[in-house]
């Protein structure tokens, strides 16, 4: 908190007014805007309106397929997260041991940060192409007939890939950093001690860097579970049969393509809740630190 | 290092050279493709190493583009690209610079409600409310306009909570030194904060530059005239097109081009990435 103030009462609310404009017109807005969409009916030709309270949602609830998204966005984020962490962990863990090779190989891993997940998508799914990629021609060789066109476990495998892949840095230079603040002094003891580099890792650095963990799984859930639109757009639009349809593309699909607006804003609304939801978890328990 | 064990040295330089090459592997293929002509992709599997068709194909993709996608060439994707990130980058920039000077440097009336409205937006993702912010702009008549492009993305609770945290850090004895020299407010905020909080902007400028440049459902959805085609969202259209007459090897090329600056951007200026990211993790 600041001691040394200005008084001025005008100055601070024009200063305000760029960032508050843009938020109410572009965030605050909308979202009222889905809010109460989300209690309406339109009849095919949006011409009459009618309120119909919580049943959009009962809808919902009752929807095979909006449950099958939920379900599939639930595998998905986990996916994407325990592959994208574990493998991320392992290089970092790996850095850690590397004096002057280190920001080499640091420099070869953080670049696809600055991949768009739509190129992402498209690399992936150039590389798994059933008839012309690199990958189904070796997974033939080993006896495996890759097609995510036909197969739903094939195609959530491509988005997967391709959403952890893209995520690896992020996570990568954050266990790095975590990693550094373990201090060498608890290392050396327990190597003193004893304890060969397995049992440190386990007993010593992976508690330690519980705060950094804690930290990159809701993150990499947020991620996962809203920033990976472009991914499912580019690669399997959320087929063959739902197979890869997360909630996030299916607000999407629902109000643009299939023009349910009623269904669409309610799935917004429940969307918005977890964000929050996650939001105040990252908040809470980020603030408290866990660590032992 | 605790101990010297060179066999657990060899082990983490394989684990890194394997995780290097993985990571490494898509842009390669890519990187592959894009240096042959659709022929070489006629034979069943693409060939493993560039072909000579590298300076052509790059060449009739930047000033041509592939006339039967409809999209333009990708020269004028790219300009497009960067007019966005660059006017995302640099407004978000200035409405969260201002807006944290007056959070944290003044006490007004409904302070608290203010921070608060700007705070909420942390949580709420553009694809969330994808539809009615759509209907907003599309009722501002800002389809189609480099305005629509950007200003939907442009408020962002996390660069003001960033420049928050810097100015918090700024000791009081720097205020009180200006106040006694007769300094008002905005002269402090151009001759002090602005020149102390430059690394911090810089850093800022990286992540938010590569933030506007991979937009891709927003363009995607606004933009019906070409002529406003960003690289990321028309790398879509491109590939649906081709889908009848694979043309791989100009998709993996446009590919290529769509990932160039961002990624020149992280390399080249590697250590202000890093704190741009550590510091806006929210």
């Amino acid at each position: 908190m600041k001691r040394t103030l200005f008084r001025n009462q005008l100055l601070p609310w024009l200063l305000l007014a760029p960032q508050l404009a843009i938020t109410f017109v572009f965030f605050l807005w909308p979202a009222a805007q889905a809010i109460r969409q989300s209690f309406l009916r339109q009849d095919a030709f949006g011409i009459n309106t009618s309120f119909v309270g919580l049943a959009n949602f009962r809808a919902l609830w009752n929807s095979p397929e909006y449950l099958n998204s939920l379900q599939v966005t639930a595998v998905f984020a986990v996916l994407v997260t325990v592959l994208s962490m574990g493998f991320s962990l392992l290089l970092a863990v790996a850095v850690d041991r590397m004096i002057r090779s280190a920001s080499v190989y640091t420099t070869l891993l953080v670049w696809p940060y600055a991949v768009a997940p739509a190129v992402a998508g498209i690399l992936w799914w150039f590389i798994f192409n059933p008839t012309i990629g690199v990958m189904p021609y070796v997974l033939e060789m080993v006896g495996y007939d890759w097609n995510h066109i036909s197969s739903k476990s094939d195609a959530m495998a491509l988005v997967v890939i391709a959403s952890a892949w893209k995520q690896i840095s992020y996570n990568f230079l954050f266990f790095v950093a975590g990693l550094q603040s373990v201090p060498a002094s608890l290392r050396e003891a327990a190597a003193i001690d004893g304890a060969g580099p397995v049992r440190r890792f386990f007993d010593i650095t992976l508690p330690l860097l519980s705060p950094t963990t804690f930290f990159l799984l809701v993150v990499n859930i947020v991620y996962a579970m809203f920033d990976t639109f472009a991914v499912i757009d580019a690669t399997t639009e959320g087929g063959p049969a739902q197979a890869t349809n997360i909630m996030v593309y299916k607000v999407y699909f629902d109000g643009f393509v299939g023009q349910n607006m009623g269904s669409s804003a309610a799935q917004s609304v429940v969307l918005m809740v977890i964000v929050i939801a996650l939001t105040i978890v990252q908040f809470r328990w980020v603030e408290k630190k866990v660590a032992y | 290092m605790i101990e010297n064990r060179p066999g657990l040295n060899l082990l983490a330089h394989l684990t890194l050279m394997l995780g290097v090459a993985i990571v490494a592997l898509p842009v390669w293929v890519a990187f592959v493709a894009s240096t042959h002509t659709a022929t070489d992709f006629m034979s069943g599997t693409i060939p493993l190493w560039p072909g000579p068709y590298l300076v052509e194909n790059y060449a009739r993709m930047l000033d041509a583009g592939v006339s039967t996608s409809g999209t333009p060439p990708v020269g004028t994707m790219m300009l497009n690209s960067l007019v966005m990130a660059l006017l995302i980058a640099c407004g978000k920039i200035a409405i969260s610079i201002t807006s944290a000077f007056a959070i944290v440097y003044f006490r007004f009336p409904l302070r608290n409600l203010a921070f608060w409205c700007i705070f909420i937006t942390l949580m709420l993702p553009v694809e969330v409310r994808i539809v009615p912010t759509f209907q907003v702009v599309a009722d501002l008549g800002l389809l189609d306009s480099y305005a629509g492009l950007s200003i939907p993305l442009i408020a962002s609770a996390t660069a003001t909570f960033l420049f928050r945290q810097v100015f918090l850090t700024i000791p009081d004895e720097l205020t009180e030194a200006a106040r006694i020299d007769g300094a008002g407010p905005m002269k402090f905020f151009r001759d002090i904060l602005l020149p102390l909080s430059r690394t911090n902007i810089a850093a800022l400028f990286v992540i938010l530059f590569i933030y506007g440049w991979n937009q891709y459902l927003w363009p995607l959805l606004i933009t019906t005239s070409s002529d406003y085609y960003t690289i990321v969202a028309g790398i879509k259209r491109m590939a649906d097109a081709v889908d009848g007459l694979p043309q791989w090897h100009l998709v993996m090329a446009t590919a290529m081009l769509a990932m160039l600056p961002p990624v020149a951007v992280v390399i080249g200026m590697q250590r202000l990435f890093v704190k741009g990211l550590v510091e806006t993790e929210k």
